[in-house]
């Protein structure tokens, strides 16, 4: 099998613990939370920190708390999110986001806060050492060139977190803790559209929070398309919520498409074209046209970009009808493959 | 003496044997094995897909902390392969390689991890060479030419053969169809890496564990590469966790643990990664396929003209086998009066394909079924009952001297038919969704061996002693399909006991007779009907004395219960015990052998070894499905699947090996492709497999599989052992057509090319409503120069079975690798 580099190993009690060795050690630290994510990237040599910093022990990071929303400890596992009625209930697009994240032993060991820090994905780059040799690297990992479109002068390497674009569009907030602050922000605001930095965390701090507003009257649905019902990363997920008025017409929208740009996309006009309109047929046509030109796929992963281009309209469509309140279970069978 | 009339374990659903070692996790696979002082290897593999070797430099990994060896191609004298006319392996690559994962050096060190450290500090220096990524290309390109042996610059082999004028019967046919189909390349994707153990024993004798499906070819494979005799070696094939065909070929890695394990004296283990199995593959051919066919008036079929030409990789595998199999079982489906064929295989810079489940006719019998669909549908008949009008007989000999015995093929129809309410929904389901039929047929082992021999394929060999146990020996390999329950079930019946009394001893080329392996669906009916006869040798020899001291005529005995008794008065007997402790005191010690060799194959043209079989399964499969218009998107709703087996032994086992084959079939036809790819040429030289991993090489999860309804149907032949036919490959096969005809009733799209994806549906989509042909599929098929072929008159146009000319062939360059093979094992 592939073995791990060696590396040192810490296992804090708490996060001020953990903040402190992450400061100490520097820029050859890393924390590992389920290691889903990590330890795999470790043993093709995509990744290799000196030091990990187990964030396992920190009881505190596994909290679920109901204040006006709900605080959401970065270390509970993604099946403890989908075990949860409120979360099931009150915020169904990251419930149905959460289950359907690889397979049920990943998301007994994945948590919240690794998937939203999941590293952005490349079939260039998700690959093992001698793999990436043969193409002399890439300009993620030790390579100079992006071979997804080699005149691009950024890495294209792509945003395939599920969690993420469902959170954002239920106008999560995420904590950041380091040794010397702690910060919250917008977690729309915690990516930037780079395969390589694509996260605005700072190399000191750790994920240690995400905080959902009160639900009140949004209605929120998760769309993830992948050639498996199980294992797979998206190719392209549809994240929706809005706030309903009395008479169906929205208050506010928020769509968030994934997997088709090196961070979550947040389609703001699409946003904008749903605000006081009631999703008619017409009205989600439109809106899932406006998902497919504002969805920039690259050639990256599973399915080509074109394809994937024309899917979105279909995927945003059924999101858009579920938002409604249509029955979408048939169209939930052929997609996901189950019903979730 | 006699087994009951009443079967009382064959046909009987029953746990299989290593089931409860299996579930419980006790099962000790290659990987599991750990020896004392046990040092571990790992393969420093090229990154270049074609390159000279011109210098290795393992100094600086000799010097690593705890490196024990370090071997390079030097280290080895001689080239292997499973083939007797392809020996162009090596264990380590000495002179070229050519594909990326290619093995150029070895390191054995302490553990695991320091021998991966140690891979990056040998030095290669390649010289690039020019590369070729599929068969086109080299057709095109003889130079660099990938081994000299090959007929033509990177031509591996061409075949040329006709059964009948066929261009006659075409040109005379009413109506003509003319199709081209591409089948992509897949892998088989076993749960269990490969792995294997070398170790040396005091004496110096040597042992190798490997999950192998062939221990007799590794045997012989390692004896010709070390110049070691084969009666100084064992090789031991561990339960494999699936094989499918993957693990048929003898391996570089066995090779090398080998040798490092004799220039040590430690034992060695190899376990490969995934991203190795990968590249090890021998998986399905990539085939691009040409149909002609003729149908007269009253829709019987002419004559059919099919030309392949496979995609190889990089070395010979059973490639030569695998090209003939493309085009050998077209005849035994429906019946062609005029058959030609013209294969073609060449090399590529990839990894070498070879055998996978259903081993070279799943590719041609895609397009032929897909093809039948498309004749039913221009002559308005129903697709099912063009195929019932045309079918062959039971008994028949085909064009091409293929002996048919039992024949289930009509009722498999029949039976899918009714049970997926056909009549009512072929071309009446509702816009978008659609049903699709398609049949099959799959060799129950291949009539000959690997390598020319007047031997036994199997051979299995019965111990009984005064304790009452029964152990059965025999050289097959379990690869999960259920080959130890067959010969433990066949024992057991014939000598009345139950199957969890007797132990079996498989795979072991030291304490059991030699089988051939686990492959071509052999050894069901070969290792069977072996040990039927040991079986009722055992039953003799026991019952004499049984005979002698019950005062009991022998025609009166009956083996049953677990005891020996008199037919005309049951309370009459002993039980088998006591029988045992009876038969050795008259004999002495106990033990009996069968063996088994397929019956004379009926034809006599060169080439005509493959094929033959001595029963041959037939299936038929419906597949119901529902397309997103969209999208593309599939969505196979259910199964239905008849499958002739001749005779069910353990039908819960059978049933799991169609249910596999279907899960497979839809794999294949739906996502799974093994494909490469090249970089901008300015910036690189590289040609890499796209997907080297079991997240990114796609095959159906639990979630993704349909509702599967099986039904066995039991047409026994008379060669199969208690009239069983296989069920491990046939069924895999009909699902691919089935999927592509459900497409088209669905949509009304034809996807001429496996997989079938949204992509491709949703193009063909496009098309169509552009005013063009709703097709997605190769358009032509090159001009290649086939050789003359051999010209052989069917049966009915008064052929004898061999060919009428005597057509000239380039003798195979490196036949004297045959002579010094015989060389080293005599010496």
């Amino acid at each position: 099998m592939m073995r791990l580099p060696r590396f040192q190993y810490y296992a804090p009690r708490d996060i001020a613990e953990a903040a402190q060795i992450l400061n100490s050690e520097g820029s050859d630290a890393m924390v590992v939370a389920g290691g889903t994510d990590l330890i795999p990237n470790m043993k093709r040599k995509q990744q290799m920190p000196k030091t990990l910093i187990a964030l396992r022990k920190i009881d505190s990071l596994r909290q679920l708390t109901n204040g006006s929303g709900l605080n959401m400890g970065a270390g509970l596992s993604l099946t403890e999110l989908v075990r949860n009625d409120k979360i099931k209930s009150d915020y169904a697009g990251l419930w149905q986001a959460a289950a359907q994240v690889a397979t049920p032993h990943l998301r007994n060991m994945g948590t919240l806060g690794g998937n939203i820090c999941l590293d952005t994905r490349c079939s260039y780059y998700d690959q093992n050492y001698e793999w990436r040799k043969a193409i002399n690297y890439c300009m993620k990992k030790e390579g100079e060139v992006c071979w997804v479109s080699t005149g691009s002068k950024r890495c294209l390497a792509t945003s395939s977190t599920d969690t993420a674009p469902a959170l954002i569009s239920l106008g999560a907030k995420v904590r950041l803790t380091s040794a010397d602050e702690e910060r919250e922000l917008l977690l729309a605001d915690l990516y930037q559209d780079d395969g390589i930095d694509y996260l605005m965390r700072r190399a000191n701090e750790i994920v240690t929070e995400v905080i959902l507003p009160d639900s009140n009257n949004w209605r929120s649905t998760y769309w993830k398309l992948r050639r498996r019902g199980s294992f797979d990363f998206p190719v392209l997920s549809v994240a929706a919520a809005a706030s309903m008025a009395k008479d169906g017409s929205i208050e506010q929208a928020r769509i968030v498409l994934g997997a088709v740009s090196s961070q979550p996309l947040v389609c703001e006009k699409v946003d904008e074209f749903l605000q006081g309109k009631k999703l008619s047929d017409e009205v989600i046509e439109e809106a899932s046209l406006l998902c497919g030109k504002v969805a920039r796929p690259v050639k990256n992963t599973d399915f080509n970009p074109a394809w994937r281009k024309r899917a979105i309209i279909r995927i945003a469509t059924y999101a858009l009808q579920e938002l409604r309140g249509d029955d979408m279970s048939e169209q939930r069978l052929k997609i996901a493959r189950h019903i979730l | 003496m006699s087994t009951r009339d009443k079967l009382s374990v064959i046909g009987k659903s029953r746990r299989r044997v290593d089931g409860a070692s299996k579930v419980s996790g006790q099962t000790k696979f290659a990987d599991d094995i750990v020896l004392p002082r046990m040092l571990h290897c790992k393969l420093l593999r090229s990154h270049l897909p074609h390159a000279n070797i011109k210098n290795v430099d393992t100094s600086r990994a000799e010097r690593h902390p705890g490196v024990k060896l370090v071997l390079t191609g030097n280290d080895f004298p001689n080239e292997y392969g499973i083939l007797p006319v392809s020996q162009d392996e090596r264990p380590l690559c000495k002179e070229k390689v050519r594909f990326v994962g290619d093995p150029v050096a070895a390191v054995i060190a302490l553990d695991e991890f320091t021998a991966e450290e140690a891979l990056q500090l040998i030095d290669v220096e390649y010289e690039e060479l020019a590369t070729i990524a599929d068969p086109l290309e080299g057709l095109n390109t003889p130079e660099a030419r990938l081994h000299e042996y090959s007929e033509e610059g990177n031509i591996h082999k061409r075949l040329s053969y006709e059964f009948g004028d066929v261009d006659d019967a075409i040109a005379k046919s009413e109506h003509v169809f003319e199709d081209i189909f591409f089948y992509e390349g897949c892998t088989h994707l076993p749960m269990e890496q490969h792995a294997a153990v070398g170790h040396i024993e005091a004496d110096g004798r040597i042992t190798l564990w490997s999950s192998t499906q062939c221990p007799h070819y590794v045997h012989r494979a390692i004896s010709k590469a070390l110049e070691i005799p084969t009666a100084r070696i064992r090789v031991i094939a561990t339960p494999n966790g699936g094989g499918f065909g993957g693990k048929t070929d003898p391996f570089n890695h066995e090779i090398v643990v080998i040798k490092a394990a004799m220039l040590l004296g430690r034992p060695v283990k190899i376990a490969l990664t995934r991203e190795e199995v990968f590249y090890c593959h021998r998986g399905r051919h990539p085939v691009l396929m040409k149909y002609r066919t003729g149908v007269d008036k009253d829709g019987k079929l002419t004559g059919m003209h099919l030309q392949t030409m496979l995609d190889g990789g990089a070395y010979g595998s059973y490639g030569v086998a695998s090209t003939f199999y493309t085009c050998v079982l077209q005849p035994v489906t429906y019946h062609l009066p005029r058959y030609a064929f013209d294969a073609c295989r060449v090399f590529t810079n990839k990894p070498p394909c070879g055998p996978k489940r259903g081993h070279g006719t799943v590719q041609p019998r895609f397009g032929q079924e897909v093809q039948m669909d498309k004749i039913a549908e221009k002559l308005k008949i129903d697709p099912a009952d063009f195929r019932l009008g045309v079918i062959e007989q039971a008994g028949a000999m085909t064009a091409n001297y293929l002996k048919i015995g039992s024949m289930g093929l009509a009722e498999c129809i029949n039976k899918v038919v009714e049970r997926s309410d056909w009549k009512n929904k072929y071309g009446k389901l509702p816009k978008g969704k659609g049903i699709g039929i398609a049949c099959s047929s799959y060799l129950t082992g291949a009539g000959n061996s690997i390598y020319w021999n007047a031997m036994p394929h199997s051979g299995v060999q019965l111990k009984l002693d005064r304790s009452g146990k029964v152990t059965v020996f025999c050289g097959a390999t379990e690869i999960g399909q259920g080959s130890d329950d067959v010969l433990v079930g066949m024992v057991a019946e014939v000598l009345g006991l139950d199957p969890l009394m007797i132990r079996c001893v498989t795979g072991d080329t030291d304490l059991t007779p030699v089988d051939l392996g686990s492959y071509s669906s052999r050894v069901t009916l070969m290792m069977g009907n072996a040990a039927i006869q040991a079986a009722e040798r055992a039953r003799d020899l026991i019952a004499e004395a049984v005979s002698k001291k019950l005062g009991v005529p022998l025609e009166r005995l009956v083996f049953a219960d677990m005891r020996v008794f008199d037919t005309e008065d049951p309370e009459l007997g002993l039980d088998f015990h006591k029988a045992v402790v009876c038969g050795e005191e008259m004999h002495g010690t106990l033990g009996t052998t069968g063996s088994y060799a397929p019956p004379e194959p009926p034809g006599k043209y060169k080439g005509s070894g493959v094929g033959p079989s001595p029963a041959y399964s037939y299936s038929a499969a419906v597949v119901e499905l529902d397309i997103d218009e969209l999208t593309g998107w599939v969505h196979v709703e259910r199964v239905y699947i008849a499958h002739d087996l001749g005779k069910a032994l353990n039908p819960v086992l059978s049933r799991g090996q169609v249910q596999g084959g279907v899960y497979m079939g839809l794999g294949e036809a739906l996502m799974e492709e093994q494909t490469f790819q090249r970089l901008p040429p300015r910036l690189s030289n590289a040609l890499v497999h796209k997907t080297p991993s079991m997240l990114e090489y796609k095959s159906l999860t639990a979630h993704d599989m349909p509702e599967v309804i099986i039904d066995l149907i039991e047409d026994p032949d008379e060669n199969g052992p208690f009239g069983a036919k296989e069920a491990g490959q046939g069924p895999l096969t009909p699902i691919i057509p089935a999927v592509a005809n459900a497409v088209y009733d669905a949509v009304g799209v034809r996807i001429d090319e496996v997989p079938i994806t949204a992509e491709k549906i949703l193009k063909a989509l496009d098309k169509k409503a552009r005013g063009g042909e709703g097709r997605v599929g190769p358009d032509k098929f090159p001009e290649i120069e086939w050789p003359e072929p051999y010209e052989v008159p069917p049966p009915w146009e008064g052929g004898d079975g061999d060919a009428v000319n005597k057509p000239k062939r380039k003798r195979a360059a490196k036949m004297h690798e045959m002579d010094k093979f015989k060389k080293a094992v005599s010496s």
